[in-house]
């Protein structure tokens, strides 16, 4: 190397550097893939939380759904439950998981916010939100008509994040189950 | 003398706080050989939620889930590659804090080992070729150079 190039050396260098924390500026450490990507939905065996019976894994696997995971404790969850309901209006299955909450406390608040879910399974210990790998509140789970988990997304879905990332892949599962 | 005792007061009693928030909750293990096995793992295991703390250290809740299960666990006489296991197929090769060997953690165990060899390669050419200029004989002057000098040499002297 000629030694004037080798001058910008150190230009070079600080320019990779910078091109790397540039991007990790932009990345969000909270986003982790699932481990449960491409996995059947685990089994569980609980109860119903409004019919009280019990509920298990094959009562709710057949059609594209999405399960989120939620509880009264989450302030957040209260943020996203709107647009779930208007998600759930569109006619978009949704299967609710009461992640390690009070039964009372989670029927009064679909009471007076509305309803958005198929069926709501309650999950007080959190044994199917371990099983999950859920490690907090809200968390939505993609599963196909197989009874695969596809996708997770962990914080509140809002009108931004389906229209951008969401419903490319909710279409696409669709898509799957009528080619 | 009385504000010295009182100020040591304090600052022990919020030692003693800070080891209180510490150890959350306490699990009696059958044997001491158990319990040191929980120290270890809970230790080694990572908080999904805090991202920078082990289990041990982490107050979240599902770091509360997570410590309960590996009692559990252990009490149960599952081996330590069992509950790793348990736990990586739930939470991925994040929750240890030293993953295993494979595709995607290659980078992350051989890059250190890399990066140390290409380290001492630099160290080694660089102080190979300046080992290499010092051995070198000076080089010899020319006839005119060694005239110049030599004028050089008497003018100084002549200055003085």
């Amino acid at each position: 190397m000629p030694p004037r190039l080798k001058l910008f050396l150190p230009v070079a260098l600080f320019v990779l550097l910078a091109a790397f924390l540039f991007r990790g500026l932009s990345l969000d450490p909270k986003e982790m893939p699932s481990a449960l990507i491409d996995q059947p939905l685990p089994e569980f065996t609980l109860q119903d939380l409004h019919l009280g019976t019990p509920i298990t894994r094959s009562d709710v696997v057949g059609e594209v759904a999405l399960f989120n995971v939620w509880a009264t404790w989450c302030i957040s969850c209260r943020v996203e439950h709107p647009y779930l309901q208007f998600l759930a209006d569109q006619g978009v299955a949704i299967y609710g998981i009461n992640y390690k909450d009070e039964d009372e406390a989670a029927r009064r608040w679909l009471t007076d916010l509305g309803d958005p879910y198929r069926a709501n399974i309650v999950d007080t210990t959190g044994s199917l939100g371990l099983d999950l790998g859920v490690y907090g509140a809200p968390e939505t789970y993609f599963v196909d008509a197989a009874g695969v988990i596809r996708y997770r997304h962990v914080g509140v879905i809002d009108e931004r994040i389906w229209r951008s990332r969401l419903e490319p892949i909710y279409q696409e599962l669709q898509r799957e189950v009528t080619p | 003398m009385k504000l010295f005792s009182l100020i040591l007061v304090l600052v022990s009693s919020s030692f003693f706080a800070a080891g209180s928030v510490a150890v959350i909750e306490t699990y009696e293990f059958s044997s001491p050989e158990l319990q040191q096995r929980y120290r270890q793992m809970s230790a080694e295991l990572r908080c999904p939620k805090c991202q920078n703390q082990n289990i041990a250290d982490s107050n979240a809740p599902i770091a509360q889930d997570l410590r309960r299960i590996l009692y559990e666990q252990l009490e149960s006489g599952s081996s330590d590659s069992e509950i790793l296991d348990f736990m990586v197929s739930r939470y991925g090769e994040f929750v240890r804090y030293s993953p295993s060997f494979s595709g995607a953690t290659a980078v992350l165990w051989l890059a250190p080992v890399i990066l140390f060899l290409l380290a001492g390669l630099i160290v080694f050419i660089s102080l190979g070729r300046r080992r290499g200029l010092a051995d070198q004989p000076p080089p010899e002057l020319s006839e005119q150079e060694q005239q110049r000098l030599q004028t050089l040499l008497n003018k100084a002297e002549r200055d003085n």
